[in-house]
């Protein structure tokens, strides 16, 4: 007990010098917190927006850009799909569920869907206010779009072509509000959701001349994509090559492509954590130094502590309690920064459009954070603590 | 008590240093003199159990070293030996108060609060418990490192070049209140020093005391290596 006190009343005997290394290993151990979030983060939010579908089936183009934006809501799609097409692959017995996806006009930047009700029923979604539609043109906002853009139930708005904030207003063909989404957390809290035929009719009601002209557009009507549920997991084996060779269409497996995403994010990944090393081995070497001077500046104290009837192996203890100390402020002060960090970069990068990165989590993986801090300021005492060893104790008393 | 009879000790070199044989009853004060490098350091870090005689016998206290282990040495000396470095040596980052427990700390003990306060009464040094070594006067920081040397009531107190860099009032007080201690504590004293005036003062004081006349130590001015390789 009071080997921590006299640890911790030596330390901030040098408070500038205590302060730094503080500062610099909570700086090193704040990067590896950081990093850990991070992926944690990224790797919960795909978790979460890919629960249950099996595949994405897309025009022919990218895969990964088919997961992003038909899943994720990151990128643009690659194009679109006839209608006929996906609603073939119901017919398919290796498949229990299509839901189909309709991406082209946005509110205010975020994206009107044109979908399915099960949709709405993938993500679990409750509605916290009014109801889901029940024809084309009413939708169901997400939380957060409500909450940012203030969105009341029967409330009117048009749509803007395309799928970021500016595009041609569809000055004619107006949505009413009818329910509004509880929080999930996830990607649904971002969307505006709507019935597949509404983005039908107004894209048919702004460009249609006569009727003619709309029933051929009727017979042509298309999706951005469908998400697919097997109906076991073996279909996994032969469903993506159907489609690919038997087909127009591409399908793309969510897990394999986000597997990819990380793997190249893991890539740049590394380099930080790289760097993030060594700033820990930096402040490592910081600590050693100022420990190792710390014993030669008390070095006729340490002999004093001997004349006193401290055996070495106490007066050991006593540097290593506070390299220790140094290593419990570090690793406390490492991961609130590291937090406050992930916060920062989220509110820089628009929490609200993406949530990729919510609030504080705390992953088992961050008791490596104190782990690694304590195992660095030990490491660095160590060498002083033996010098202790070796202290010439009356000859160190009379110097000077 | 300090005994010694032909006690050596060896340096690594092979080299032996011989010291005259002692005789210090318990309480009683030795004078330990010799100029500088006349081995007055290794004197008392035999009698301080740091190292091990060579040769000889010496008996501390009623213990014979050299027979007991390092870990034991080091508890034995955390009661038996009370210290009074020339420096102070008193810790910058703690305050007086603690100090004195850092002594406990070092013998491996509870810290006892009000032996504490007592030692500080002592040298009547208690209004200062609170303060930092640096807002402690010459005067007052000896005092306190006085009852850091005696808080563990030590049979031997050991009181290395006391009076260096006092003038002669000073040092005549100093060395009053390092007699008055040990005297309180019954505790052998021994003073090494090369300082002329000492020799001096501590004949009368003595005297006046009624205590055992003074024994002396007086190691000759010369490098063990010359006289014995």
């Amino acid at each position: 007990m009071n080997t921590l006190r006299f640890a911790w009343r030596y330390l901030w005997a040098r408070p500038l010098s205590a302060a730094l290394n503080v500062l610099l290993l909570s700086l090193g151990l704040a990067s590896i917190t950081f990093l850990m979030l991070v992926a944690h983060h990224i790797d919960s939010a795909f978790d979460r927006d890919l629960a249950g579908i099996d595949a994405v089936v897309g025009a022919k183009g990218s895969p990964m850009q088919l997961i992003l934006s038909g899943v994720l809501h990151l990128d643009v799609p690659p194009g679109n799909v006839p209608l006929s097409s996906v609603n073939a692959l119901k017919n398919n017995p290796l498949v229990a569920e299509v839901i189909p996806v309709s991406l082209g006009d946005n509110l205010q930047g975020y994206r009107i869907v044109g979908t399915s009700l099960a949709y709405v029923d993938q993500y679990h979604a409750a509605l916290a206010q009014g109801q889901l539609w029940d024809r084309p043109m009413q939708v169901v906002a997400g939380a957060a779009v409500a909450r940012k853009l203030g969105l009341q139930i029967g409330q009117s708005f048009v749509g803007s072509h395309g799928l970021a904030a500016g595009g041609h207003a569809h000055g004619d063909s107006a949505y009413r509000v009818v329910g509004i989404l509880q929080a999930t957390g996830g990607v649904l809290d971002r969307l505006v959701l709507t019935d597949t035929a509404s983005v039908w009719k107004v894209h048919e009601d702004y460009t249609a001349v006569d009727g003619q002209d709309r029933q051929v557009m009727e017979a042509e009507r298309e999706v951005t994509m469908a998400l697919v549920r097997y109906k076991s997991p073996l279909a996994a084996m032969s469903f993506p090559r159907w489609v690919n060779t038997s087909t127009e269409m591409q399908a793309a497996s969510p897990a394999l492509e986000v597997t990819r995403l990380l793997h190249m994010l893991g890539l740049g990944t590394d380099v930080l954590r790289a760097f993030a090393s060594m700033l820990l081995f930096t402040a490592g070497l910081s600590v050693f130094i100022a420990l190792w001077n710390a014993v030669r500046e008390r070095r006729g104290d340490l002999a004093l502590l001997r004349m006193l009837g401290a055996p070495p192996v106490r007066i050991a203890l006593l540097l290593m309690t506070e390299a220790l100390w140094l290593g419990v402020l570090s690793a406390l002060a490492g991961l609130a920064l590291g937090q406050l960090f992930v916060l920062a970069l989220g509110w820089m990068l628009g929490l609200d459009q993406s949530l990729l990165l919510g609030g504080a989590m705390w992953p088992p993986e961050l008791a490596w954070v104190p782990a690694l801090a304590l195992a660095v300021s030990l490491a660095a005492a160590l060498l002083p603590a033996i010098g202790v060893y070796r202290v010439d104790v009356l000859q160190l008393l009379q110097e000077r | 008590m300090i005994r010694s009879r032909s006690l050596q000790f060896g340096y690594r070199g092979g080299a032996f240093m011989n010291f005259a044989d002692v005789d210090v009853p318990q309480g009683g004060v030795l004078l330990l003199g010799g100029p500088s490098g006349s081995g007055k350091s290794t004197w008392l870090a035999l009698v301080a159990g740091l190292l091990a005689p060579g040769g000889g016998s010496l008996q501390v206290a009623g213990q014979s070293l050299g027979v007991i282990g390092t870990l034991k040495t080091d508890a034995w000396r955390a009661k038996t030996i009370g210290f009074l470095p020339q420096k102070l040596h008193l810790s910058a980052a703690l305050t007086v108060e603690e100090n004195l427990a850092l002594a406990f700390w070092a013998a491996g003990v509870a810290s006892d609060t009000r032996r504490i306060r007592a030692a500080l009464q002592a040298l009547d040094v208690l209004a200062l418990a609170r303060r930092l070594p640096a807002q402690l006067s010459g005067g007052q920081a000896q005092r306190v490192a006085l009852a850091r040397a005696v808080l563990m009531n030590p049979q031997v107190l050991l009181a290395d070049e006391p009076s260096a860099s006092l003038d002669d009032e000073a040092a005549a007080a100093a060395l009053a209140l390092l007699l008055d201690t040990a005297r309180a504590q019954s505790a052998t004293l021994v003073i090494a020093t090369h300082d002329a005036r000492i020799a001096d003062l501590l004949d009368p004081a003595l005297a006046r005391n009624g205590q055992a006349p003074l024994q002396r130590l007086s190691l000759p001015a010369k490098k063990p290596l010359e006289a014995f390789t």
